[in-house]
């Protein structure tokens, strides 16, 4: 069957290509016809496209295609369109009384949903998707009663709007103020704003006072010997009664809540090293960029993170 | 059919058919790719844009290195959500000095091309270090080494000067003094006036990793903290031909 010449089967004759080889031949049957009509629309429709769309370069620019087609101009146009839908509710927001918003039902839903959404983006990588922060790592919990500096809204506005300690934003809280590296053997900046150059010893002391304070188990001796460094050093910022200073962010250091951790060898690290943590200002344009978040945003994160459950 | 008889020459000649596809080839490439040199409108007049610093380049070598743009993108595209999570869409310009681009195609975690100034510097030390302490829902591997591993700017002029040959301004200056600016970037302590003077008044001059020397953890903070925040946006204009 198979040394039965091609040319000899019973297929129509179409002739071949004149092609052969070792006696074998090309039949020169015609392409399928819904394959050539297939190809044609192709090119067609190739053609179409370059007269639609952006496509030929010229000596100026490419050819615009007559549907005037533009992605710069279609996100543009998107975006327009969702900021005119959310404009009035925005102006209103902005032109609220912050204490006043969750008494507003429409003006509360809104904040509630678009500070959830904003939170997840710009928040949640250091405070935590439930905005529980990160324990011992300095991350605040944002759930708790617990504030550093104030968790009435227009605190956590000002807080969201400036942020702590950033190089950024003027306006920024606790800028230049920190807890300071107590160690004698401690260098840098947080040694600089050491009013006392404290030995190993004596940091044993104040931390066993801290644990005193906090109600853990503490070494009487050591603590009593603590009280008095506490005094002259640390009241400044942690006030007499330890209870900690809003204005200064300096934390309560009598109760159980604790933003780097109450243990002693964490108490010894954080009075040895120091800390100061920072939050990046969200409201802030520096010359030559842009505000990260806009007024309207701000507030609806302030409004959100309020209500999670430790506002004031 | 006289024109497929002679196309038979072709068909025959092998060395003749290498040439004649190279040259179809050539046109289509040349079509494609020479307009992007000439065309005023391919890469957008901007504000703002510099060469990298040194410590910046050095970071992003190491970003390079341990192929951070595996998991994460460098470009936003021209959407809605995308510029509602991480800002305004990704420039041809902002990819200037960039060799290579690190525009990425896969988003394990997310974007970075705005990544810069959104958070602490503190925060990207401890999350580069073990990101599931921050980020429980993490996958993303531990760095921690990179603050162990000190960095020298042994060879960062040169890194630079390479740079040049490929087309990013360096000035004889700049290399000059990559190694002191190189340093100056991590202390803030120092007078970083020929830093600032080089580079311009926005660069952050900070102790990246909060450590004493530098470190490949200051160098590649250093580099996410300047992504995405050279362009001065509040004197651009879309051209919506692009």
């Amino acid at each position: 069957m198979c040394a039965k010449p091609i040319k000899d089967d019973a297929k129509p004759k179409v002739g071949t290509t004149g092609h052969s080889w070792d006696g074998i031949e090309e039949l020169n049957n015609p392409l399928p016809r819904w394959w050539l009509w297939t190809f044609y629309l192709c090119i067609l429709f190739a053609i179409g496209y370059t007269i639609a769309y952006p496509a030929w370069p010229l000596i100026h620019g490419a050819t615009p295609g007559v549907l005037g087609a533009s992605t710069r101009a279609d996100v543009e146009a998107d975006i327009q369109h969702f900021d005119a839908l959310n404009a009035p509710i925005k102006a209103k927001l902005v032109a609220a009384d912050l204490t006043a918003i969750e008494g507003d039902d429409a003006l509360k839903t809104y904040a509630l949903a678009a500070g959830k959404s904003l939170f997840a983006t710009n928040c949640a990588p250091c405070h935590g998707a439930g905005a529980a922060g990160v324990q011992g790592l300095g991350y605040p919990n944002l759930l708790d009663n617990d504030w550093l500096y104030g968790g009435a809204i227009d605190a956590i506005y000002t807080t969201i709007t400036h942020g702590v300690r950033n190089t950024v934003d003027p306006d920024a809280r606790n800028v230049g103020i920190y807890m300071p590296a107590w160690s004698d053997k401690a260098s840098g900046p947080l040694a600089d704003m050491a009013t006392a150059k404290l030995s190993t010893d004596q940091i044993g002391q104040v931390v066993n006072y801290v644990l005193k304070l906090s109600g853990q188990t503490a070494d009487e001796a050591k603590a009593t010997a603590g009280a008095q460094i506490f005094t002259e050093n640390c009241v400044a910022c942690h006030g007499e009664d330890g209870k900690g200073n809003r204005d200064l962010g300096a934390p309560n250091l009598t109760d159980a809540i604790w933003l780097y951790g109450g243990d002693e060898a964490t108490l010894t690290k954080t009075l040895n090293a120091g800390r100061g943590g920072v939050m990046p200002s969200w409201g802030y344009a520096a010359p030559g960029t842009t505000a990260r978040l806009t007024e309207a945003d701000i507030r609806a994160v302030a409004v959100y993170v309020h209500a999670l459950g430790g506002g004031e | 059919m006289a024109f497929l008889d002679k196309h038979k020459i072709i068909e025959k000649n092998a060395s003749i058919l290498l040439v004649l596809s190279l040259l179809v080839v050539l046109i289509g490439g040349l079509v494609q790719i020479v307009p992007l040199f000439y065309l005023q409108n391919t890469i957008e007049t901007v504000q703002g844009m510099r060469p990298y610093t040194p410590l910046e380049l050095a970071g992003r070598n190491i970003y390079i290195r341990e192929g951070c743009y595996v998991c994460h993108s460098q470009m936003i595209r021209p959407m809605r959500d995308e510029v509602e999570r991480y800002g305004h869409y990704s420039l041809a310009a902002e990819s200037m000095y960039d060799h290579p681009f690190q525009w990425g195609s896969k988003r394990t975690g997310p974007d970075l091309a705005r990544v810069g100034g959104k958070y602490s510097n503190a925060w990207h030390v401890d999350h580069l270090s073990n990101p599931e302490a921050i980020v429980p829902e993490s996958v993303m591997p531990k760095y921690a080494y990179l603050a162990a591993t000190p960095l020298s700017p042994e060879y960062i002029g040169d890194v630079m000067a390479t740079h040049r040959m490929v087309g990013v301004p360096y000035t004889d200056d700049e290399i000059a003094n990559a190694k002191a600016d190189f340093v100056t970037q991590d202390t803030p302590d120092a007078d970083a006036s020929g830093l600032l003077g080089r580079y311009g008044a926005k660069v952050t001059v900070a102790d990246f990793d909060g450590k004493p020397g530098v470190s490949e953890m200051d160098a590649l903070v250093a580099y996410l903290q300047m992504l995405g925040t050279l362009v001065d946006f509040s004197t651009f204009t879309p051209d919506a031909s692009r």
